[in-house]
């Protein structure tokens, strides 16, 4: 992948190291049966996240990167698994089996399709123009977002929906922190206040749902319709 | 000035609704506010039309003629969906906790603030927020009624638009790496403009697709619309006037900002998209509108169509092709929002919202099976309104600029929309009265909000005052025609 002719050999190899890494959690989120471990691997990819958004913070001398590793670990891996607790704590921390719409051997099957799709998408954006970290970085954030999205189609309870919407996010940050690591500030930290807000309305909504509906299967919830 | 007040005094209106005095007076606080933004919204409006363009508050707020144009729509529905709200909320929440209604204008004053953000925010980075907080602060006006339709509906909404507004953010980031390349202009739509010819189309392209895609979900475009009938049906009328009428024409405006900059670079062309997008809207709203059974669903599917028409008429590219696009929107936010009100009143005079259930309002409510039939003549496209003079430019655009193929199929399915809704409003309007029917008496508010809303809906469609006219002309320059 062209890291030979990296300017940073080292940073360059523990990256790619991250951002594969993070793709396993993203399969993580996905693949999991229980609504904790999905919790936990959300977190630990918000941990490689935000290790990735320092080492290129480092390696390109850039302040800004470091800012987002800082808002990351606080919103990401403090704050929405803070929310979650104080919303849908049961929905969480019971232990049981996540409904889904495939099993566990087709999804991964479609995932691996999806991260090839990510490479189809993003080769012809990586011939055009030469970034740094942009080699690792834009591929394995387009497949996680891919993969998030997938997680969304296929969950049907609100709160591994939830985490496969968050998942898509670091998935565009992960794509984010090596295309523009010159972000203004304020807009980068407009986008993460946005994480947690997106948590406590989901968060409240399925609160709600449950105490009025008694489920919260929201894939089963299609009163609505065209008859 | 103007513009910071525009965004501001929502959110101190919204903050004086949360304090115990909005305990007693959200209601009037509410339109209060919405008449003063209307006025402000009035005057900026002029300001854009005459110079072009202006910014204000240190360059963080800005407004051409587009813009402006958006910001006018919203301040107007905004003001008569809270005149609605007035009596219509009260009635809603009426065996509710009394905080319920507080909430409702907390949250109302909010989301227009949102919807104000968006055209007005210089930084495209901030306006993709601003996007984003639109869908969560309307979150819970949508889930109102907190039955298990509305809960669903709200749950739709904000997973699909907000998983939308992720996969556009990648295209912001995409869009804001071409920028750099192309010697750092300002993050903003007018420096976007200026620097697209030097970007790297491989960068542009993808970027502009994202941001289709993404945002393409909460404009409800086909095949991204599924959330859209649910949300705009289940949302307290006022609401879906907001959603349907300004909320979707605010996010369309941001792929209309697109236009442009992907015109700029030589090497793409986003009218086959902008057309293929808009055609597909049209021919599955129409088909939905065929088998319809909800009468606010009716008018959800009918935005699905108006939005793709929109489309189809920046797609054909052109100053006549873009001033009918304008113009059309002009239209549509106000008949749309009109006839949600309507239909509001509808569903307070009758219990429900099935097409079937309702026959001879006119026999039971006159005034509102005036209204009701008025919107969807002016929501249809028939004259005198000022929808059918826009559908008309933008055939008429269409023809000179030589897209048969594209008119044609436009015109077929405009034809079948317009005869769907007018042979559902009529059967409701004038069929013989059914013996199970029990009525009762609308709030007072919402044939008020109906006498205002219909003034601007008759008005537009047979006299534009010459600085309206300036302003959609404006509007239609700032989408590259």
């Amino acid at each position: 992948m062209g890291m030979n002719s990296s300017p940073f050999p080292i940073i360059s190899a523990l990256d790619a190291l991250t951002g594969s890494l993070f793709l396993l959690t993203a399969l993580g989120v996905l693949a999991t049966r229980q609504v904790l471990a999905s919790l936990q691997f959300f977190i630990a990819q918000s941990l490689l996240l935000t290790l990735s958004a320092a080492l290129l913070g480092v390696a390109l001398n850039s302040p800004h990167l470091l800012a987002v590793a800082a808002i990351t670990i606080a919103t990401k891996t403090i704050l929405i698994p803070w929310v979650l607790r104080r919303t849908v704590s049961a929905e969480v921390y019971r232990t049981r089996e996540i409904e889904r719409v495939l099993n566990i051997p087709t999804s991964l099957l479609v995932a691996a399709l999806l991260v090839v799709l990510a490479y189809v998408i993003a080769n012809p954006v990586l011939a055009a123009v030469n970034a740094p970290f942009a080699q690792v970085n834009l591929p394995l954030g387009i497949a996680a977002m891919l993969l998030g999205v997938f997680t969304v189609a296929i969950r049907r309870e609100a709160v591994p929906q939830l985490l496969g919407l968050l998942a898509v996010e670091n998935g565009v940050f992960f794509a984010g922190v090596a295309i523009v690591p010159d972000l203004p500030v304020i807009a980068e930290l407009a986008a993460a206040v946005d994480v947690p807000v997106v948590a406590l309305v989901v968060g409240l909504l399925t609160r709600r749902i449950h105490l009025r509906v008694g489920t919260t299967a929201v894939g089963m919830l299609s009163s609505l319709r065209e008859r | 000035m103007e513009l910071a007040a525009i965004v501001l005094l929502p959110a101190a209106a919204g903050a004086l609704c949360w304090s115990p005095f909005g305990r007693r007076f959200a209601a009037p606080i509410t339109f209060a506010s919405a008449v003063i933004v209307l006025a402000l919204a009035l005057s900026a409006s002029m300001q854009a039309a005459r110079l072009g363009h202006f910014d204000a508050a240190g360059g963080w707020l800005t407004c051409d003629g587009l813009g402006a144009l958006i910001v006018v729509l919203v301040a107007l529905v905004g003001t008569t969906a809270a005149v609605f709200s007035w009596g219509y909320i009260r009635l809603r929440s009426r065996h509710a906790a009394p905080s319920k209604e507080q909430h409702y204008y907390v949250l109302y004053n909010l989301f227009l603030m949102s919807l104000f953000a968006v055209p007005l925010l210089a930084n495209v980075a901030l306006m993709w927020v601003a996007v984003e907080l639109t869908t969560l602060l309307s979150a819970f006006l949508v889930g109102f009624e907190d039955t298990p339709e509305a809960l669903e509906a709200a749950w739709k909404y904000v997973v699909l638009t907000t998983l939308g507004a992720v996969l556009a953010l990648l295209g912001f980031l995409i869009l804001y790496w071409g920028s750099r390349v192309a010697g750092e202009p300002p993050f903003t739509w007018l420096g976007l403009v200026g620097a697209a010819p030097r970007m790297p189309p491989s960068l542009l392209w993808p970027a502009f697709l994202f941001i289709l895609v993404g945002f393409g979900v909460k404009v409800g475009l086909v095949p991204m619309h599924t959330w859209l009938p649910d949300a705009h049906s289940q949302a307290p009328a006022s609401i879906c006037a907001l959603l349907s009428g300004v909320e979707t024409t605010t996010v369309l405006y941001v792929i209309l900002r697109l236009f442009p900059v992907v015109g700029g670079a030589a090497a793409l062309d986003a009218r086959p998209w902008f057309i293929g997008f808009g055609l597909l809207s049209v021919a599955i709203a129409t088909l939905l509108l065929v088998y319809v059974q909800d009468f606010k669903r009716m008018f959800a599917f009918s935005t699905v169509e108006h939005m793709g028409i929109i489309l189809v008429a920046a797609g054909l590219g052109g100053a006549e092709a873009h001033l009918a696009a304008a113009y059309q929107m002009t239209g549509h936010a106000i008949a749309k929002s009109f006839c949600f009100l309507a239909a509001g009143t509808l569903t307070a005079t009758f219990g429900t919202q099935e097409i079937a259930a309702v026959r001879g309002i006119v026999k039971y409510a006159p005034f509102s099976a005036l209204a009701f039939v008025t919107g969807a003549f002016a929501i249809a496209g028939a004259p005198p309104f000022a929808i059918f003079i826009s559908e008309f430019m933008i055939l008429k655009a269409g023809i000179d600029g030589g897209h048969y193929l594209v008119i044609g199929l436009l015109a077929f399915f405009l034809v079948i929309a317009f005869c769907s809704i007018l042979f559902h409003v009529t059967r409701m309007t004038f069929g013989a009265p059914r013996a199970d029917t029990a009525t009762s008496v609308a709030p007072v508010s919402c044939g008020i909000a109906l006498a205002v809303a219909a003034i601007p809906l008759v008005v537009i469609g047979v006299y534009l005052p010459s600085m309206f006219q300036g302003l959609l002309r404006a509007a239609a320059a700032a989408m590259g025609g």
